[in-house]
């Protein structure tokens, strides 16, 4: 372990004080909590919950740096693992530029695979392809990292999710069925679940001033969350996503239609399941879809009339 | 590798008070701009925001502001000499080149006019471009009327109906701006092109009225708003559906822009 951190910071999902399992760094492989599911994703780790991004001195801007000249390695799991490709698309591809604070991170980034006994609660790897990943450098194996050993994934999972057949014919329909409208008062819109998930990327944009007379501040990158109800709120007092089941609209077909339509390879989300286990009002992601695979179907049955 | 978000320093040349909680400013600048593109303006310790190009010239660049929240009211104290970051241009633009030769007719309600003002600019200069253009602008009052030298002059080359929200005064009408679409003779025109920008239910309703009018929904061109926070289709915040208003935006054909779904 002495020789891993003299090459890299180590990150993997630990017990913190207030009993939640997160990814934090580590200076031991048994601090590593393999036997339940992390609450929260490791993209914190490529993706910080608040970065700053501009420091202003006097009346210049100038680029933070990185802190840390090391590599970082990340013990994660495939769903995970496969889920920094979707954000990878976002940060690096989307719009033709890259964005240079993602990158220089995720250029870091190397990852030692958590192999899955099971299924936990909740996941639906299987359904959103997302079980297997090949982007490793090892295998973490009774305490040790394997660089050997073929690793063994999960093939099957207690949910199965049917991914609905929405197209062009349908979509207007889907988003104008009865069935958001529910969500309008059962989302508390808290945002809790595009925190915890590996693949959401939104973030909003705050200048600080360190205080009254200090003519220092910063500009700082926060996580944002599509779920809240001011993302959308501009000046004038219009706000188009108001309700929120038009949130949970926008949201749910981001992470199963309209990020495939828009980049061609996979859906967005991969399906930990861990949006499901963190809402307070115990929304399940994975039961929309289903839902959702139902009304499409009936919909393409009807030959795309409204309901 | 080039940061896509650091803004660069730029000099204030002159600020005009078009009305009380409109100003333009004109900044110091040599990029190349496209009729209906934006910049992010900033002031380092406020706050950034996107705005429109309002105008173009040799060397510099107009941003017509209305002051609504904390970066707006910091832009307002700012005045000529005083430094403003700005990065862009960012968005895509009106299809200038497809407007040429065809008759045009730009409906603005309010601020929206802004983004409209450089390419009203350019054809008012070359009239000969242009079949015809037809101008019509509303503002709530007489007193939130803006570029009214532009506006005056405009009536010498343009076909213009100019009106107030619910007062009549010299050069104005009374009503809005789609009480005055169906004084457009779409019917007569061969081969026309329709620009709507202001507020998103003004935007609508425009363009309901044009299409009633027996406009085809294929010539009518909308310039969106919606929040931004990076303006490079990083931060999500202007994602309707498949579509970034950053990128594909802000100008959409309103066969497209009539499908989005927020
Ligand atoms: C492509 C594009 C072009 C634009 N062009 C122009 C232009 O040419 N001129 C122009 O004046 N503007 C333009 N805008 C609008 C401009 O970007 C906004 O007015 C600006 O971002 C306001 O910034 P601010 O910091 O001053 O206001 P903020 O302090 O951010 O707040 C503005 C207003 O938003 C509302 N608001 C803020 N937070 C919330 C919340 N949490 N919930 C509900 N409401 C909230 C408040 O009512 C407040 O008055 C354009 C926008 C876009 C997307
Ligand atoms: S299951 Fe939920 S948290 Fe996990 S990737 Fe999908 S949307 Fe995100
Ligand atoms: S965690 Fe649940 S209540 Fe909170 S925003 Fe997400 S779906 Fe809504
Ligand atoms: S404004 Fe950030 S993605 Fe468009």
């Amino acid at each position: 372990m002495a020789g891993l951190k003299e090459k890299y910071k180590v990150y993997a999902p630990k017990r913190f004080p207030n009993g939640s399992v997160r990814y934090g760094e580590i200076d031991s492989l048994s601090e590593i909590v393999v036997d339940e599911k992390s609450h929260f994703s490791p993209k914190e780790v490529y993706l910080p919950i608040a970065q700053t991004i501009f420091y202003f001195k006097d009346s210049r801007c100038e680029e933070s740096r990185p802190e840390d000249e090391r590599d970082i390695l990340i013990f994660a799991r495939a769903c995970d693992i496969n889920a920094i490709e979707r954000l990878d698309t976002i940060f690096l591809k989307n719009g033709g530029t890259e964005d240079a604070y993602y990158k220089r991170l995720r250029e870091k980034v190397r990852f030692v695979l958590i192999e899955c006994a099971g299924s936990f609660d909740g996941c639906f790897c299987v359904s959103m392809g997302t079980n297997e990943t090949g982007n490793y450098m090892g295998i973490l194996r009774d305490g040790k990292i394997d660089t050997q050993s073929e690793p063994v994934f999960v093939r099957e999972n207690k949910k199965a999710v049917k991914i609905p057949d929405i197209d062009e014919s349908i979509v207007k329909d889907v988003f104008g069925l009865e069935y958001w409208r529910g969500f309008d008062e059962e989302c508390a819109g808290c945002g809790r679940c595009t925190a915890v998930c590996p693949t959401c990327s939104c973030f909003d944009t705050i200048d600080v001033i360190y205080n009254e007379t200090s003519l220092d501040g910063e500009r700082r990158r926060v996580w944002g969350s599509c779920m809240r109800e001011d993302f959308a709120a501009m000046a004038g007092g219009h706000n188009v996503r108001k309700r929120a089941g038009d949130r949970m609209r926008f949201k749910v077909m981001h992470k199963i239609y309209d990020f495939k339509k828009r980049f061609g390879v996979s859906h967005m989300c991969v399906g930990c399941g861990r949006c499901g286990a963190r809402c307070p009002r115990d929304i399940v992601f994975s039961d929309i879809v289903n839902t959702l695979a139902d009304e499409a179907q009936k919909l393409k049955a009807k030959g795309g009339a409204a309901l | 590798m080039k940061n896509v978000l650091m803004p660069a320093p730029h000099r204030i040349l002159s600020v005009v008070h078009e009305t009380s909680a409109e100003y333009t400013f004109r900044v110091e600048c040599s990029d190349t701009v496209e009729h209906g593109q934006f910049y992010v303006l900033s002031i380092p310790k406020i706050g950034e925001a996107p705005i429109s190009v309002s105008s173009r010239g040799e060397g510099y660049l107009e941003f017509t502001i209305r002051k609504v929240g904390r970066l707006t009211e910091g832009i307002f104290g700012l005045g000529a000499g005083d430094t403003i970051f700005m990065r862009g241009p960012y968005g895509n633009a009106f299809p200038v080149e497809d407007f040429k030769g065809r008759d045009l007719v730009v409906i603005a309600g309010g601020t929206g006019l802004a983004a409209v003002r450089s390419m009203l600019q350019h054809f008012y200069a070359n009239p000969g471009e242009i079949k015809s253009l037809t101008l019509i602008a509303g503002f709530r009052n007489k007193d939130s009327v803006l570029f009214r030298e532009d506006l005056e002059r405009f009536k010498e080359r343009f076909k213009t109906i100019y009106c107030l929200d619910d007062t009549e005064a010299e050069g104005f009408k009374k009503g809005l701006v789609t009480e005055y679409i169906r004084d457009v003779p779409f019917s007569a025109f061969s081969d026309y092109n329709v620009v709507i920008v202001g507020p998103p239910e003004m935007i609508s309703f425009s363009a309901k009225e044009c299409l009633m009018r027996g406009a085809d929904e294929g010539r009518i061109w909308v310039s969106l708003e919606r929040k931004m926070s990076c303006s490079v289709g990083k931060c999500g915040h202007c994602k309707i559906g498949g579509v970034y208003v950053c990128l594909e935006g802000p100008v959409f054909n309103y066969a497209e822009a009539k499908n989005l779904i927020d």
